[in-house]
């Protein structure tokens, strides 16, 4: 198809200089952050504003093309890959903060705004945007939005659906509405929480009503050190166990800790098989307590040191290391998926030993660095050779396994980075039939010409390497989610 | 689903200019793990907001030329050229990606940047001045003719608008050059140190009382000072413009010149001190140099650094004023050295520092770049100014040639009433 009169119309629209077409300049947007996928946009538009996005979705819905919504393309379940061409929306110009309401502890922002740089501009009212992806450098407020992400504090806090009041979308026929308000409930059905986690396929988020939290007064970080990924996976339902839910409690291995020395000087143990990262916030009296009281149970667990953040640095640092992880794994191999899979927080243990067997299995070297509060864990399938190898199978094969054993357990096949082209094979392991049919019905009321992001979510009989997909459609002996 | 872009303009006016050369496998890429952490440190991402034009974008790029699956156009060379080269990506990047090397490595297959008669001027001067300290020195005699004999304010009237900001943007030349008035200048007092000093081009010609006041606080710190005769440009500028063979040459010239039964290698400007450090690996294919590159590279010490490290022999003279400090990106990103400079600005008694937004970032000077690329310089520029204006301190430390010219001009152009001065500067006032 000629694609000169939707360019020079998407020209007029945002200005030329934010059309791409050049190969090298598409070339960049064929792939998010995940490594085994891609493929060429047709066009890439970089708008500035809603009006702009809604004038660009109806000149490609007018052409009949694929729209893509795009952040910071940070990732990880391939939802900004264009698989059927078309063309990318970046909102990644969109960056402005439209009101703060330091008092109500409210916020409107763009889409496009970076999550860390809104929350640095929060400080000077000691306020804070709790969604704190590892990407949360890079990763946009939109991109959160869409994915519903997550963050080692949303343990206590929740995810970023938790603290979305309302937003801006821009619908399929390009009209603009706000679902949700600023006020804490809105009346009638919950608009805004459909459109939060559903990756694009149903809309483009433009703004963003947020929560904002008041900064603790004080906080307490440790560093649990353990011998086996057993105990400190048994540490994890024992502090909470003891009453206790920290504002964070993580689990890194030792793999993880010692790649991330390498590069980040995080300080961590050379010599352990596995960590507990914890946090705890609140008043400067209770909070040096209940340090104690966890530094005593991780002690009663088996950990054989307990090394405690004396000074801001110090914490910084080791958080650093933790949300860095995932970028520090080009310093094990030269590919990686990092999965995304929740089990039961009492059989987080048994859903470790799983990982770790099918690493074994199937020859797989493994990483681990996990939110263990929220029982979301992470492995990262380690290799060095293109996802075209015949060996990939390998990685595939372990990744299944891994899925199948958390669905088993009673868990689910992603906590926080999206369905995306990744799982969307293995959705039949978690819904079935029926379900699946409800939620197309569900898109199809938002995008009846399924131009918005295709091949996302649902399965469509290709695996995210782009060969046909090795997953059965039967759930293997899950229960299935809660329903 | 893939279309052809049909009745558009030309991609780029040099699109055809020239034919698209090869891609070498550069092994550094494969430690990018794609995750785009890197993404809001890197200035021109900032700017942009433009994949192309980030780290992770550029990395894409050369990947996919390598593989063949991307001609490398001069659409290509663009996106790699507006990079700063300010390695603020590697301090970003958690898989310790060493990007300054494959930006050096891809440009050097791509040559100097710029328009065809921009590329030969800088090919020229790269090759043949940079290499040369008398004829260095030369053009800064005809550059410092012309300022004071008002043809440069000329020169200001007539020229189109993009040569008038190279023309306001050139330092004025220090006469007298710094010369050294020994090859070894002793230390004052017990002797405590014994370094070798790179004086170096930019700063002998148009910082010559820097190196001055350097060479005095060296040596009152009790450091023997070696000023070797037969020292040449470190090569820095060569190595991030697409002439390795000719940064070779100079590395060589350096290492034969320098001696190494010294404490250290020093030098007071940060690009000098990354580009020296990365001898081990330029040098690194060469039989006969590979081992001497390693040893020169290991010694090679920022001057604040090792002042720092040495300690002062006694406190400095109090003063009473504010400052704040621009990390010079190779220093800070490029040699990890951030911390020794500010412990020396902490030891003069009376001095306060306040820190400034982003000081990390990129102002905008970055060798050539700020006469090769100015639009981006000067939106960089505009931003650390605002930054430098909103500390309100009246002075700014900055201890590399470039970022303080860049500031001066700055400084200048938008108003903000600060003096800019090296790190040594300050520390020979104060006495110590």
């Amino acid at each position: 198809m000629d694609l000169a009169p939707l360019t020079r119309r998407l020209r007029a629209i945002v200005g030329e200089p934010h059309v791409l077409y050049r190969p090298d300049d598409l070339i960049v947007y064929e792939q998010d952050a995940i490594m085994v996928n891609r493929h060429l946009p047709d066009l890439v538009v970089l708008p500035g504003d809603t009006a702009q996005v809604a004038e660009v979705v109806r000149a490609v819905r007018e052409a009949g093309l694929p729209i893509v919504a795009r952040g910071a393309g940070t990732g990880l379940s391939g939802g900004a890959i264009p698989e059927t061409g078309g063309v990318v929306v970046v909102l990644s110009r969109m960056t402005r903060v439209l009101e703060v309401d330091p008092l109500g502890r409210t916020a409107v922002v763009e889409a496009g705004l970076v999550n860390a740089e809104f929350t640095a501009m929060l400080a000077r009212w000691g306020l804070f945007f709790a969604p704190d992806p590892g990407s949360q450098v890079a990763a946009t407020i939109g991109g959160n939005v869409a994915n519903n992400s997550g963050g080692p504090h949303c343990l206590a806090y929740g995810v970023t659906g938790n603290h979305v009041l309302g937003m801006e979308v821009v619908l399929h026929d390009g009209s603009v509405t706000w679902l949700g308000g600023v006020t804490w409930d809105a009346p009638g059905y919950d608009l805004a929480g459909i459109m939060i986690g559903s990756e694009g396929t149903l809309g483009i988020v433009t703004k963003v009503a947020v929560r904002l939290l008041r900064r603790r007064e004080a906080v307490g970080t440790l560093l649990a050190v353990y011998d086996t990924m057993d105990s400190a996976c048994e540490a994890t339902s024992a502090v909470i166990a003891g009453g206790i839910v920290p504002e964070a409690l993580e689990i890194i291995d030792g793999v993880t800790m010692r790649a991330v020395n390498r590069t980040l000087h995080a300080g961590f143990p050379e010599d352990a098989e596995a960590a507990l990262l914890v946090e705890v916030e609140g008043v400067a009296e209770a909070v040096p307590t209940v340090m104690d009281r966890i530094e005593a149970i991780c002690r009663a667990g088996g950990a054989r040191r307990i090394q405690t953040a004396s000074s801001a640095e110090e914490r910084l640092k080791l958080w650093k290391g933790r949300k860095h992880a995932y970028g520090s794994l080009g310093v094990l191999a030269r590919n990686a998926i990092m999965l995304d899979v929740c089990a039961p927080r009492s059989r987080l243990a048994e859903a470790m030993r799983a990982v770790a067997e099918a690493g074994r299995r199937w020859n797989v070297r493994i990483s681990n660095f996990f939110h263990a509060g929220d029982g979301n864990l992470h492995p990262n399938l380690l290799f060095d050779f293109p996802p075209d190898d015949p060996a990939f199978d390998r990685v595939m094969a372990a990744t299944e396994d891994i899925l199948r054993a958390c669905v088993q357990l009673g868990g689910t096949i992603t906590g926080e980075h999206g369905v995306g082209i990744e799982k969307r094979e293995y959705m039949p392991w978690m819904f079935s039939a029926r379900d699946l049919d409800a939620m197309k019905r569900v898109k199809v009321v938002f995008d009846p010409d399924g131009l918005l992001n295709p091949n996302k979510i649902f399965p469509i009989g290709q695996a995210v390497h782009g060969a046909s997909p090795r997953a059965p459609a039967a759930v293997p002996g899950g229960a299935g989610p809660a329903r | 689903m893939s279309g052809a872009v049909s009745a558009l303009p030309a991609a780029s006016p040099r699109a055809g200019a020239r034919a698209a050369p090869d891609m070498p496998y550069i092994p550094e890429v494969e430690a990018c793990v794609h995750c785009g952490l890197c993404l809001n440190a890197c200035p021109t991402y900032r700017v942009t907001s433009l994949e192309a034009e980030s780290p992770r974008g550029r990395i894409y790029l050369v990947e996919a030329a390598v593989e063949g699956r991307l001609a490398v156009t001069p659409s290509v060379a663009d996106h790699l050229y507006l990079c700063l080269a300010c390695r603020a990506c590697e301090t970003a990047c958690p898989s310790g990606v060493q990007y300054g090397r494959i930006a050096e490595a891809a440009r050097a297959t791509l040559g100097p940047p710029g328009r065809p008669v921009v590329r030969a001027v800088t090919r020229f001067a790269l090759r043949h001045l940079m290499p040369r300290p008398r004829r260095l020195r030369l053009v800064a005699r005809l550059i410092a003719f012309a300022q004071r004999s008002g043809l440069a304010t000329l020169a200001m009237r007539v020229l189109p608008e993009g040569l008038r900001r190279s023309v306001a943007l050139m330092p004025p030349p220090t006469l007298p050059f710094y010369a050294s008035e020994a090859e070894v200048l002793p230390a004052i007092g017990e002797r405590r140190a014994r370094v070798a000093f790179l004086s170096g081009c930019a700063m002998s010609l148009f910082f010559a009382e820097v190196n001055r006041a350097t060479v005095r606080v060296l040596r009152r710190n009790g450091c023997e000072v070696i000023v070797p005769r037969g020292q040449a440009c470190c090569g820095a500028l060569n190595s991030h413009n697409g002439e390795l063979d000719s940064a070779r040459a100079m590395a060589r010239w350096n290492i034969d010149a320098f001696p190494t039964d010294v404490d250290a290698i020093v030098t007071n400007a940060a690009g000098c001190g990354a580009a020296m450090r990365a001898y081990g690996h330029l040098l690194k294919d060469d039989p006969a140099y590979a081992a001497r590159a390693e040893h020169f590279a290991s010694l090679v010490r920022d001057t604040g650094e090792f002042l720092a490290g040495l300690g002062l022999r006694m406190s400095p003279r109090p003063v009473a004023f504010s400052a704040t400090y621009q990390d010079p990106c190779h220093l800070a990103h490029g040699q990890k050295v951030r911390t020794e400079p500010r412990a020396l600005l902490a030891s003069i008694p009376g001095l306060v520092l306040r820190e400034m937004d982003a000081s990390d970032r990129c102002c905008g000077s970055a060798g050539i770049y700020n006469v090769l690329q100015p639009e981006m310089s000067e939106a960089l520029l505009r931003e650390k100014m605002e930054h430098i204006r909103a500390t309100g301190v009246p002075v700014v430390v900055a201890p590399n040639p470039g970022c303080m010219l860049q500031l001066r001009y700055g400084a200048a152009r938008y108003g903000v009433q600060v003096r800019v001065v090296h790190l040594m500067d300050l520390l020979d006032e104060a006495g110590a």
